[in-house]
């Protein structure tokens, strides 16, 4: 936790990885906790493949938008994308990235180049000393179904020292407010995050 | 949380709620009776719940047909004495503007909230207009909430407001405040009144110039009532953190950032938090000046309230500095953060502020524009129409592409590049329409359904009437999509969800007189191509009508038959060829780098276009 007892989260992805699925997961579990959070979504325009950005604050805060090199914990939903946000965390934030990369159709154009990705983790490691890298989609996969992929990272992200809301709550919040069919795989993609 | 709680978790409980839902759940509170909207980010959220459970809660909900009819139809219900909501973006209010004037002339019934999401930063926008300026065009009174929790409770806030004075008022939210997630404590759902009845009185409702002279004068001695109400409101509040050299005055998202970097530093500063803004509280806001040393005004996003400060220091004399946008202690423009903030008072203050390490990288990060879905018909539209103007030998400079607001904007991305010119809401046609007289180039001219029904029939009118030479190219996807996925006239089903008329696009150009009317699904590439090449080739002008369902309407439809069809490359049969990658550029379609071509399991939506577009059949659908 920060100082006056704000723990911030940082979540970077690209429109359809379910960022903002999991992000309202975490929120609810820590309003059951009775804590206050404020949470900041990214909807429209910019959700049509482009970078998609939650940030909040649990705690005694007033604005969602985290200060640079403030959050406590970042979660990457895509490799390159954790190095677009790496000025809102520090060394000693928990970053968590997918290793899985989506590259965007700039790059096959041509107009951009998507960085090798041993690059992009030999940068992160040279600057975080809580470095967390899973291969998100290839769990997902084993766990039922690629599309769990936010729940993988979820499930890594709940494991980390310092997380404010525990396990179980998460778990209830997940059974809130994800599909009752795909339920079970998630759950399973989840746990498999977890251990990781 | 399920969107139904927002109806039917009871009074004591909480959610965790956005912005827009929150307003949903004031509303409730409020015994509103009719709901109206055009859809637009950032407020479109509201309209997506009330279409959820509009009809449980026993209120009329609908999506009119633009900005302007919306506000019409909630300030008629008001008239006839019911509560009205009406929301929409900051630019929908320019739509709206012309009956919006007059309105607060003439004043309401029952109570009537007009909701302006304005878009600081323009995430989702074409500009960055401040609707606080519109209140004040306007004269009527605002409120500008700072989370989900103010959202709700100052809708109930304004309906006795808008009751008690007899005029609507304008409630401005940020996009930061709209896609805002907090903790919402509730209160108890109250049910409004079913059917109002409307006491006629042409001299309160006629705005003939006989009867305006009045209401301008009533509206002013209003104005000046209110302004004693806003001087004396609760919603305005001094939070004093032991000190009187600085005092900040800040509204709305900008007062959040304030407070986090006066948290964080530890500044020992008073603060003003203007939530009822107009009529500007002179008297609190001079008192407050009265109790500190200088003052420092944090606002999105023009310097509104910081003139009417200056304003009132000047007709009071006092020396005082007011430091904010206009002397550069603040930025002029965009979105606030507390970072900003924070630079900003430290410019000010004899205090260190926190200064953390800041990473950034030199690795050179892959640009992510937003970019037409997977599976979007109106790809398959672009595609088809390019190859036929390349078949045609037109030269591309020669053709100027009129777009319009809506996804297909989206086409001026490479390989398409097709948006030229695009300001407005059914501008593609008008503009359209002005070049083809200053010019003697090719126009093509790209409108949505939803846009058509909203401000495209009137400009066609004028296009046939003119004699003027466009190819108007109308992408009905069968939904208003940008915006999330509404219902629109077009679409059989009212903004409740029940069965509705279904109004014919065809019809409506015929009616006007078009002579090349065709319609067509493009996902069949080669006979949209044919259609396009006739087209182009036709004087006058000519109306294409490119019929197929959003991909987000065919993904959930998918989704609900446990459908996952996926197409992978048989990398045996791939050429390399790139046409599928660098023509036609599905965001699921990407390049290896070791040159394969590769399609993304998790974005693909399993449209099969694609299949069309290779030449070597290598396209196949994965086992």
């Amino acid at each position: 936790m920060s100082m006056k007892n704000i723990y911030k989260i940082q979540l970077i992805g690209v429109g359809g990885q379910g960022t903002i699925k999991a992000s309202a997961i975490v929120g609810e579990a820590a309003m059951k906790k009775g804590l206050n959070v404020v949470m900041s979504e990214v909807h429209g325009m910019a959700q049509r493949g482009g970078t998609v950005v939650t940030e909040f604050k649990i705690g005694d805060a007033d604005s969602p938008l985290i200060e640079e090199g403030a959050a406590d914990l970042m979660i990457a939903f895509e490799p390159s994308e954790a190095l677009r946000a790496i000025n809102k965390v520090n060394k000693n934030s928990y970053v968590i990235v997918n290793s899985s990369p989506i590259v965007p159709f700039t790059v096959s154009l041509g107009i951009s180049e998507y960085p090798e990705l041993s690059s992009v983790f030999e940068e992160l490691k040279t600057k975080i000393n809580h470095l967390i890298i899973i291969d998100a989609q290839k769990i997902a996969r084993e766990a039922g179904n690629i599309i769990s992929e936010n729940m993988v990272l979820l499930g890594a992200a709940t494991a980390t020292p310092g997380f404010p809301v525990s396990k179980e709550l998460i778990i209830q919040s997940m059974k809130e407010n994800l599909p009752p069919k795909s339920i079970e795989t998630n759950l399973k993609a989840f746990e498999m995050g977890f251990k990781k | 949380m399920k969107v139904k709680e927002i109806l039917t978790e009871k009074e004591g409980g909480k959610l965790f709620l956005l912005g827009n839902e929150a307003a949903v759940r004031g509303a409730l509170e409020s015994g509103v009776s009719v709901v109206s909207t055009y859809p637009g980010t950032p407020s479109s959220e509201i309209g997506d719940v009330f279409y959820k459970i509009a009809q449980d809660a026993g209120v009329y909900f609908e999506f009119s047909s633009n900005e302007k009819v919306a506000l019409e139809v909630s300030t008629a219900a008001a008239a006839a004495g019911l509560r009205s909501f009406v929301f929409m973006k900051h630019v929908g209010l320019n739509v709206a503007a012309d009956s919006f004037m007059s309105t607060v002339y003439t004043g309401v019934q029952g109570g009537m909230i007009v909701l302006s999401a304005d878009d600081p930063s323009m995430h989702s926008s074409q500009n960055e207009q401040d609707n606080r300026i519109m209140a004040r065009l306007a004269g009527i009174p605002l409120l500008e909430p700072s989370n989900p929790q103010e959202v709700k409770d100052q809708m109930k806030y304004g309906f006795e407001l808008s009751e008690k004075y007899k005029i609507p008022v304008l409630m401005r939210t940020t996009t930061r405040i709209s896609h805002m997630r907090g903790v919402v404590n509730l209160g108890s759902v109250v049910k409004g009144k079913k059917k109002g009845y409307f006491k006629k009185n042409p001299e309160q409702y006629v705005v003939m110039p006989a009867y305006s002279v009045k209401m301008r004068k009533k509206l002013i001695e209003k104005l000046d009532k209110i302004k004693e109400d806003a001087n004396n409101s609760t919603l305005n509040k001094i939070i004093d953190r032991g000190g009187k050299k600085l005092g900040i005055i800040a509204s709305g998202g900008a007062f959040n950032y304030a407070m986090d970097a006066v948290s964080e530093n530890d500044l020992k500063v008073k603060i003003l938090k203007l939530t009822f803004s107009h009529p500007f509280p002179e008297k609190l806001v001079l008192d407050f000046t009265n109790s500190v040393d200088n003052v420092l005004v944090v606002e999105e996003v023009e310097p509104v309230m910081e003139k009417e400060i200056l304003a009132i220091i000047g007709k009071h004399n006092i020396e005082k500095k007011v430091f904010g946008k206009l002397d550069g202690t603040l930025p002029r423009i965009y979105e606030y953060n507390p970072d900003i903030v924070s630079v900003g008072i430290a410019k000010i203050v004899n205090k260190e502020i926190i200064k953390r390490e800041k990473f950034s990288t030199k690795i050179p990060l892959p640009l992510r524009p937003p970019v037409l879905c997977p599976g979007c018909p109106h790809r398959a539209t672009s595609f088809a129409l390019k190859k036929a103007i390349r078949k045609l030998k037109f030269k591309e400079e020669d053709i100027i592409y009129s777009s319009d607001i809506g996804c297909y904007a989206l086409a001026i991305q490479e390989p398409f590049k097709m948006a030229d010119y695009c300001i407005s809401m059914g501008s593609s046609i008008g503009i359209g329409c002005g070049f083809s007289k200053a010019t003697d180039q090719k126009i093509i001219s790209f409108i949505g359904d939803s846009t058509f029904f909203h401000a495209g029939v009137s400009p066609l009118i004028n296009a046939v009437h003119n004699k003027d030479q466009i190819l108007l190219v109308v992408l009905d996807n069968r939904i208003t999509g940008m915006t999330g996925g509404q219902s629109n006239p077009g679409i059989p089903l009212d903004g409740m969800g029940n069965p509705a008329p279904e109004v014919s696009i065809e019809d409506i150009v015929r009616g006007t007189g078009v002579g090349f009317v065709k319609t067509i699904d493009p996902v069949d590439l080669k006979k949209t191509e044919e259609i396009f090449k006739e087209a182009l080739q036709f004087e006058g002008v000519v109306v294409v009508i490119t019929k197929h369902p959003c991909a987000m309407i065919t993904g959930a439809e998918n989704r609900k038959k446990s459908i996952s069809i996926k197409y992978n490359i048989n990398q045996e049969k791939c050429t390399k060829c790139l046409i599928c990658v660098k023509n036609f550029t599905c965001p699921a379609i990407y390049l290896e780098k070791d040159g394969s071509v590769n399609i993304h399991p998790l974005l693909c939506n399993g449209c099969g276009v694609c299949v069309q577009v290779c030449p070597k059949k290598a396209i196949e659908v994965k086992k």
